[in-house]
């Protein structure tokens, strides 16, 4: 009989972390910033339609980076939950905080008990009201949450992004002027991003019931230029 | 609750029900089984009925209007009772029937149409969500058939025709489309004979309103479950418009302004209010 070989388990859980990060810096970077009449979020995906940005419910948005299929996956689960919690209860008793609890469990889950753990990293947004402050959910690959109340940086290099957002960013800050502090952090002293390149939504109170809205074309080249 | 993840071999895809099924989401149990109630035909004249509802194609889109009373035999249950709900953005349905499975139906039919929005990242085609919905009413036919009919009036704009589209649903869930105009409820065969005099094509806005308006007070005014404008308590009939623009309520005001107007032109040109 052959003894499978003793790996302790620092080095599984360093091995898997390794992973994980690896795959997700190949994937590029993503901001969510609040504003003075909400939240937006910029992210850098050239594609016009397989989105890193969905709407989840009334006042709550998704953002994921890394491996598509995964978050992908992660994103219509969310949808599901708010929509089965929203109809069995009330549209009010949907609430982002613990719909990023049932993510950091996931991914945490998936993390220690599954042979690879999920490439990905998202952000669980909701839109405040008068009463409560708008909330970001950053949830890593591990299903570690942290919960921030200015901005969220998603991806590979997120240090220096968040660097660079840091020295631009102000408290109650446009939509114009908060897009474009964003924008230059994710392109860096390199390279610009257009229009063309991002993928940008917010989540506003002007918006009625379903504050989620995509900023596209003539609307964004205007706010960016 | 629990994330809820499925295999893909067992993934409901965009589709609601289906999901709250697996998901043994405790709901009405006309929409997730095909037993019935036992009891609910002697039942039929206790629940609480809605009654007349009416659409109308006009040049821009549809208007659609319902009276606000709902019944229980022969007293009155509700004095404001809603039976117009925006579907969505680009379209609104509208009730007739057994109260209860009916509000219900509409909520499902809602949450249906956002989920299937969000989850797949386009809206569906008018036709299709008048599919959904007849769908809806076919499984709630064993239902039917003991007293507890639910009947829509489903209308909205079609973005890719340009133009406002009508279905009507019949018990077993069979669609129709309108080319004008119908009316629904146990008023509707005088509010239909009401838009039908007065119907033209191409109608603007505010005569189709007009019009709208003027259908539900002669229903009223013939059929007991129907109600009428209630001038004391300040209830008028809900009226909303769904055009390219997508749905708007028309606001309670104008129709109250609309009904004092249609009383006082009938009484100048000496007819009967």
């Amino acid at each position: 009989m052959t003894m499978p070989y003793y790996v302790a388990p620092e080095q599984v859980m360093k091995d898997r972390a390794e992973y994980a990060q690896k795959g997700i810096a190949r994937g590029r970077s993503l901001i969510a910033t609040t504003y003075d009449l909400g939240i937006a979020i910029v992210a850098d995906n050239p594609s016009r339609s397989l989105h890193k940005i969905s709407e989840i419910y009334d006042r709550i948005a998704f953002a994921g980076v890394g491996k598509y299929n995964e978050f992908d996956q992660l994103r219509v689960s969310g949808i599901r939950h708010a929509d089965t919690k929203g109809y069995a209860y009330s549209r009010e008793d949907v609430d982002a905080r613990s719909l990023a609890n049932l993510y950091a469990q996931y991914l945490g889950q998936v993390f220690t008990h599954e042979m690879k753990p999920l490439e990905v990293e998202i952000l669980v947004a909701e839109l405040g009201t008068g009463l409560r402050p708008h909330q970001l959910y950053h949830i890593a690959y591990e299903g570690t949450i942290t919960d921030e109340d200015r901005y969220a940086v998603l991806g590979g290099e997120t240090e220096s992004i968040a660097e660079r957002l840091e020295e631009r960013w102000t408290e109650g800050s446009s939509l114009a002027e908060a897009l474009r502090a964003a924008v230059d952090a994710l392109a860096g002293p390199d390279r610009t991003l257009g229009g063309a390149e991002l993928e940008v939504a917010v989540l506003s109170g002007g918006n009625g019931r379903r504050a989620f809205r995509r900023l596209v074309d003539a609307e964004l080249e205007e706010l960016l230029a | 609750m629990t994330l809820p993840l499925f295999s893909t071999t067992e993934d409901p895809g965009p589709d609601f029900a289906g999901l709250i099924r697996r998901l043994q989401v405790p709901v009405h149990p006309t929409m997730s089984q095909a037993g019935g109630v036992p009891g609910g035909g002697a039942a039929g004249t206790e629940i609480r009925h809605g009654t007349t509802v009416v659409a109308l194609r006009f040049a821009d889109g549809i208007v659609m209007a319902g009276d606000r009373r709902a019944t229980e035999g022969h007293s009155i249950a509700h004095r404001s009772m809603e039976k117009v709900f925006p579907a969505d953005r680009y379209s609104a349905v509208a009730i007739a029937g057994a109260a209860g499975p009916a509000v219900e139906m509409v909520r499902l039919f809602q949450t249906q149409l956002e989920h299937y929005e969000k989850v797949e990242g386009v809206v569906l085609s008018l036709e299709g969500k008048a599919n959904q919905l007849g769908q809806m009413v076919r499984e709630h036919l064993p239902m039917a058939m003991q007293g507890l009919a639910v009947v829509p009036l489903f209308a909205g704009f079609d973005l890719t025709r340009e133009t406002g589209r009508i279905f009507t649903y019949d018990v077993t869930g069979g669609h129709y489309e309108e080319t004008e105009h119908n009316a629904t409820g146990s008023g509707g065969r005088d509010a239909r004979t009401t838009i039908k005099l007065g119907y033209r094509t191409g109608m603007g806005r505010d005569e189709a309103v007009e019009l709208a308006i003027e259908a539900l007070y002669e229903a009223a005014d013939e059929d007991s479950a129907t109600g009428g404008p209630d001038l004391i308590r300040g209830i008028y009939p809900l009226v909303a418009t769904v055009t390219a623009e997508g749905f708007e309520s028309v606001p309670e005001d104008e129709v109250a302004a609309r009904f004092a107007a249609l009383i006082e032109r009938r009484r100048a040109e000496g007819r009967q209010p």
